[in-house]
């Protein structure tokens, strides 16, 4: 393994005392097989254990670790040294508020989360003995991709829509409530749209699509939100000149 | 929350860009042959007079400009929200009065010639 000297300019803010945040760089020697994650958790164990941040799994499965790395919104843990020159510039998350260094407040995420309810709402209660929901492979196939997201927000980082208006439900909320409409046993649509189809829902969407550049699981927020309103222009159609047909 | 009623204007720019983007290059190439000299016979003023005079061809380029102006308004208040400009709803009144304005014109011609 070949050793490289990596310099790392890390974003530091600390709400106690620091007035506005600071960069504050760092070299560290370090394999070039490791990814960002790993050359700051050698700086936090050998050089500044005061260094935040926040990681767990380390396998771009856990949605922790990301960072505006470069300027760029990604998993640190996915980020490999090798595809760095130079000083590696690393930033919390842009367009949330910073907690402290490189952790940033999700508040607003997962109260939206929240809002457009990620989870089977089930129509009508069934007995156990009726037995399991069931979903032919076709059925699976249509809401599948949008159950890889791993709430990493890169995509409300990377949205410039997001950043002018904070209202916006935003990519991954607005995905993971159409993953949720799309699936054959769910039957909580109708509630969902109340959120999604607001003014503050979708419609802020103007298809920029760095959600899905930036998306590290390969979701596409941008399609999703771009099904999301042909359907919703279909209800309002619906609604408004076929009210005979209101669902 | 209410929902949107963005989704009318919404509707009218996607089938507006769907028509633009099949019928704008065909268009630009039918404009240029004839400025290359090119002038196959279907190009000739009784041709098109001929098709615009049949009720289907007149609907036909009534619902092409139509959804063309609408499709453009609404680009131009996105791309102007974009640029930070954040008067949206002047925006949106003065792209879409226009858009209703061309519609309702486009309209009155196909009646009128």
């Amino acid at each position: 393994m070949s050793q490289r000297l990596v310099e790392l300019e890390v974003l530091r803010f600390n709400p106690e005392t620091d007035a506005e945040p600071t960069f504050q760089r760092y070299a560290v020697e370090c394999p070039e097989e490791w990814v960002v994650l790993d050359a700051l958790n050698h700086i936090k164990e050998t050089v500044d254990p005061t260094l935040s941040y926040r990681w767990s799994c380390h396998m771009a499965v856990c949605g922790s670790c990301g960072m505006m790395i470069n300027g760029e919104p990604k998993l640190s843990c996915k980020s490999f040294l090798r595809d760095y020159e130079g000083v590696i510039r690393v930033e919390p998350l842009a367009h949330f508020p910073i907690q402290r260094d490189l952790v940033t407040v999700i508040d607003d995420f997962v109260t939206k989360l929240k809002r457009v309810k990620p989870y089977l709402v089930a129509g009508e209660a069934r007995p156990v003995e009726a037995g399991e929901y069931r979903q032919t492979p076709a059925q699976l196939k249509t809401y599948k991709q949008y159950t890889l997201c791993i709430n990493c927000m890169l995509c409300y980082a990377a949205c410039p829509e997001y950043g002018l208006e904070p209202k916006f439900i935003g990519p991954a909320a607005i995905s993971l409530a159409h993953r949720y409409n799309l699936d054959s046993r769910d039957a909580g649509r109708e509630a969902r749209q109340q959120e999604i189809a607001a003014t503050e829902g979708v419609w802020e969407c103007s298809f920029v699509g760095a959600c899905s550049e930036v998306c590290p699981e390969h979701v596409d927020p941008a399609g999703a939100l771009q099904q999301v309103k042909i359907k919703s222009t279909l209800d309002w159609f619906r609604e408004h000149l076929m009210p005979w047909r209101r669902t | 929350m209410a929902k949107s009623d963005k989704a009318l204007v919404w509707g009218l720019f996607a089938a507006g860009g769907t028509v633009t983007a099949f019928v704008t290059p065909v268009l630009v190439v039918l404009t240029l042959l004839p400025a290359l000299g090119v002038l196959p016979d279907v190009l000739t003023y009784d041709s098109l007079r001929a098709f615009a005079d049949a009720t289907l061809g007149r609907l036909a380029i009534v619902a092409i400009v139509v959804l063309s102006l609408w499709h453009a308004a609404h680009r131009l208040r996105i791309t102007l929200h974009d640029f930070g400009v954040r008067a949206d709803y002047a925006v949106a009144v003065v792209v879409y009065v226009a858009a209703a304005v061309g519609s309702l014109a486009a309209g009155w011609y196909a009646l009128a010639l």
